[in-house]
């Protein structure tokens, strides 16, 4: 037991912050931006200190009003959590910063009302992943969820319906993960995660077990949006305002698949997985049809934004591809496209977002030439987009190699295949944009006007300096992967596999 | 979409019961330890008592006593108490939410520091609840002048 | 021992009837969120949906014979664990309905915005609007 304050100021400091900001906001507004980002930076000092002293010491407990569990809730950091606490942490205070623009082009006055917002959702994904309570899970999932539906609802027009949309599917999701915590209250009377390992394994066999399992893994597969229960993603992404699918996109369905493999891993050890591989098997074919679904919609689309959502179903069928394999190579793959695919879709939602708030322009052919006007923000997407297609040395790279390493261990092959075709597709998908942006002349279509394009320059400078963080985190964070996992992954997969 | 409401037995009616169903919600409050009650319970009691008001007398009646400005610094401060109390156990040298070590501010000793704890958490509960109840209600039950024009507020341009 | 009656081993539905209800309830709710067109309807439906279950975990609390949780009620005596029923669920309930309430809340401020804007609450309808 630690007695350090790190593992709760990490949640306790935007926590109170968002209580503080209406406050703050009503007396003065200006006030409300570098609040956050204090907040923000307290949060992700602190993740940095725990991952360091997990490093040293190995896994930390926290235990809440001094309560040892089973009885109290507590907090666990072990590799996996610290690994996956730094990155939404450091993810949140980027796009902290990047909001600043993007807000004061939007909605001003009430400014306030959505730092407060920002900070919820910020604290509720930083408790999901640093909690170690199966309740308390729940509680921070619908923290981060109820956050959600709201920030998504002030975009555009089509925003409160998919909004609704995205609320029913989610009410769904944490309603079938509160079952699978009733069925396994009701058997081994305990919701410590630690806890539940250690009483399980006699009852795999029993019917309780199973119905937990099918409802976790469902219900974590909506909120994770894997195919076939990535309806609401596109439209809730799509019609989001900038700063809010900056910040969501990235960040809730790394999440989920976080919690994925707390359940599949850590509460059902990994005998359990491998005793039921149906499950694993049913695992990996959704997620073969997630990667090859998301890639051919994606190549349909033409406004900007909803390609990207769609990319992102594809990449939420890598992570669970790597889970479903179920050997160290594969949820290793995974772990580090947890930290790769933050970066690259933060990076992408950023563009996105820049671009439209500085020229209104969506749609694939309405981009062409725009290297002449923002040059760093596509320059940025250049990089993101050959790490997305997985051209080394960044860091999309190397996770799909170690998922194809974990495919080809599991002997399967029609995973292997897809993996490398759906990098193939996503060339075509990149490729045929960047050819838009860098090799079209604005003057070459007819239907477009000349003036429009005259008197727009770089996006801001808070808009600029975390796209360029995240482009150069991608490049760097590849070249160091190979430390990465050998400093932080390797121990973060547990034994067994 | 309320509008005023004239008869004389609801508002007489409402007039005598609404201090006493204050008065009730303080106590499901604070007697949350000892029979079923607690913060929840307590802070929609009153958040009730408020409605009751706004339904039998002119809608605004209520608003008036609430404004919304007060709402947000209720809602806001009740949070803050609640976790203020944590923070202020983690200052003292426990855990974030240790009460037993609130007697070295309090003159009571460990034990009794926990349960004086927990009360002060329940009471920034129930404020807490009772603001965001009248913020519900009020929110979907006013007329804006605004309505008909175009009212989602992010111009992605 | 169980009885068997036409087919059905009785037992198996009578002794196990809280949860019969409970998923009986949640697929009235389910059917609600998906089947019917009004969006008010649907948000009832998640409210009925999610209802079931804060029911489903309050009846795995309950013990035969025995008393609320609250130490006064039961014998003098030391306190035994088997006269009281389980408030653990009750507990987690009580964080599952302020959920509820909140997701409700939200859910009607949505339907507020989308009834502005399209003048309408029909899914069908809204959908026709939105191409």
């Amino acid at each position: 037991m630690t007695t350090s304050p790190y593992p709760i100021l990490i949640i306790l400091v935007p926590l109170m912050t968002s209580f503080l900001i209406p406050l703050v906001g009503w007396w003065r507004r200006s006030l409300c931006y570098p609040l956050i980002l204090a907040a923000l930076t307290v949060s992700a000092f602190s993740s940095l200190i725990i991952l360091q002293m997990v490093m040293e010491q190995g896994t930390i407990h926290y235990h809440l009003g001094n309560w040892d569990p089973p009885w109290g809730i507590e907090y666990v950091f072990d590799h996996l959590n610290a690994f996956v606490a730094v990155i939404v942490s450091l993810t949140s205070l980027l796009i902290g910063i990047s909001s600043k623009s993007l807000v004061e082009r939007s909605f001003s006055k009430k400014a306030a009302f959505f730092y407060c917002l920002f900070l919820l959702q910020a604290t509720g994904l930083l408790g999901i992943v640093v909690t170690g309570d199966a309740f308390n899970l729940y509680v921070f999932l619908e923290i981060a969820s109820l956050a959600g539906y709201t920030l998504i609802a002030i975009g555009d027009d089509g925003a409160p319906f998919a909004s609704f949309n995205y609320m029913l599917y989610g009410t769904v999701g944490a309603c079938f993960y509160l079952l699978g915590v009733g069925y396994l209250y009701i058997v081994t009377g305990s919701l410590n995660m630690a806890d539940l390992a250690k009483l399980l394994p006699p009852l795999y066999q029993s019917k309780p077990v199973l119905i937990a399992f099918a409802f976790f893994i469902v219900g974590v597969a909506i909120k994770m949006a894997l195919f076939p229960l990535h309806v609401w993603l596109p439209d809730a992404y799509t019609y989001a305002p900038s700063a809010v699918s900056a910040l969501i996109a990235p960040l809730t369905t790394k999440v989920g698949v976080y919690v994925a493999i707390r359940i599949m891993y850590t509460i059902f050890t990994p005998s359990f997985v491998k005793e039921f591989s149906s499950a694993t098997t049913l695992l990996s074919w959704v997620s073969i049809f997630a990667i090859l679904f998301g890639c051919i919609w994606a190549l349909a689309q033409t406004d900007l934004k909803r390609m990207f959502a769609y990319v992102l179903v594809a990449e939420i069928g890598y992570l669970a591809l790597g889970i479903g394999l179920a050997n160290r190579n594969g949820l290793t793959g995974t772990v580090l496209h947890i930290m790769n695919d933050t970066m690259m879709m933060a990076s992408l939602f950023l563009v996105a977002g820049a671009v439209v708030t500085k020229t209104g322009f969506r749609r694939i052919d309405q981009w062409s030439g725009l290297h002449k006007k923002m040059p760093l923000t596509m320059a940025v997407f250049v990089v993101t987009a050959l790490s997305v297609i997985g051209i080394p040395p960044m860091c999309g790279f190397f996770s799909k190699w170690y998922l194809l390493l974990g495919a080809i261990n599991a002997r399967q092959w029609v995973a292997a295949a897809v993996l490398l075709g759906s990098s193939l597709v996503n060339a075509i998908l990149f490729f045929r944009v960047i050819e838009v942006i860098y090799f079209r002349r604005p003057a070459e279509f007819p239907n477009q006007d000349r003036v429009q394009h005259e008197g727009f320059e770089e996006a801001p400078w808070s808009l600029l300096i975390p796209m360029l963080l995240f482009a150069a985190g991608i490049v760097s964070l590849g070249l160091l992967s190979g430390k990465i996992v050998s400093g932080i992954i390797q121990f973060a997969i547990p034994e067994g596999l | 979409m309320i509008g005023p409401f004239e008869d004389v037995v609801i508002r007489t009616g409402c007039r005598v019961l609404i201090p006493f169903i204050q008065l009730y919600g303080l106590y499901v409050i604070a007697h949350g330890a000892d029979s079923p009650g607690g913060g929840f319970q307590g802070g929609v009691i009153l958040g009730a008592s408020f409605i009751l008001l706004s339904l039998a007398y002119d809608g605004d009646e209520a608003r008036k006593r609430v404004s919304e400005k007060r709402n947000v610094i209720l809602c806001s401060v009740g949070l803050l108490i609640y976790s203020g109390i944590g923070a202020i156990c983690l200052a003292l040298g426990g855990n974030y939410l240790n009460y037993s070590r609130l007697h070295h501010l309090l003159p009571v000793d460990p034990v009794y520091a926990r349960a004086l704890g927990i009360f002060g958490i329940e009471v920034g509960v129930g404020i807490t609840v009772m603001a965001v109840m009248l913020s519900i209600f009020f929110d979907l039950a006013s007329e804006h002048e605004d309505q008909g024009e175009r009212t989602s507020f992010g111009m992605d341009r | 021992m169980k009885i068997k009656e036409k087919g059905l081993p009785l037992e198996w539905i009578v002794s196990k009837y809280n949860y019969w209800i409970y998923i009986f309830l949640m697929m009235i709710g389910f059917y609600a969120m998906i089947g019917k067109k009004n969006l008010v309807k649907k948000v009832i439906g998640m409210n009925i949906f999610q209802t079931s279950i804060i029911l489903y975990f309050i009846s795995i609390g309950s013990k035969k014979g025995s008393t609320i949780p609250i130490a006064e009620h039961a014998a003098g005596g030391p306190i035994q664990a088997i006269q009281y029923i389980n408030p653990v669920p009750h507990v987690l309930m009580l964080t599952a309905i302020v959920v509820m309430v909140s997701t409700f809340g939200v859910a009607m401020a949505l339907l507020i915005m989308i009834y502005r804007r399209y003048q309408t609450i029909e899914e069908d309808e809204i959908l026709r609007l939105r191409r």
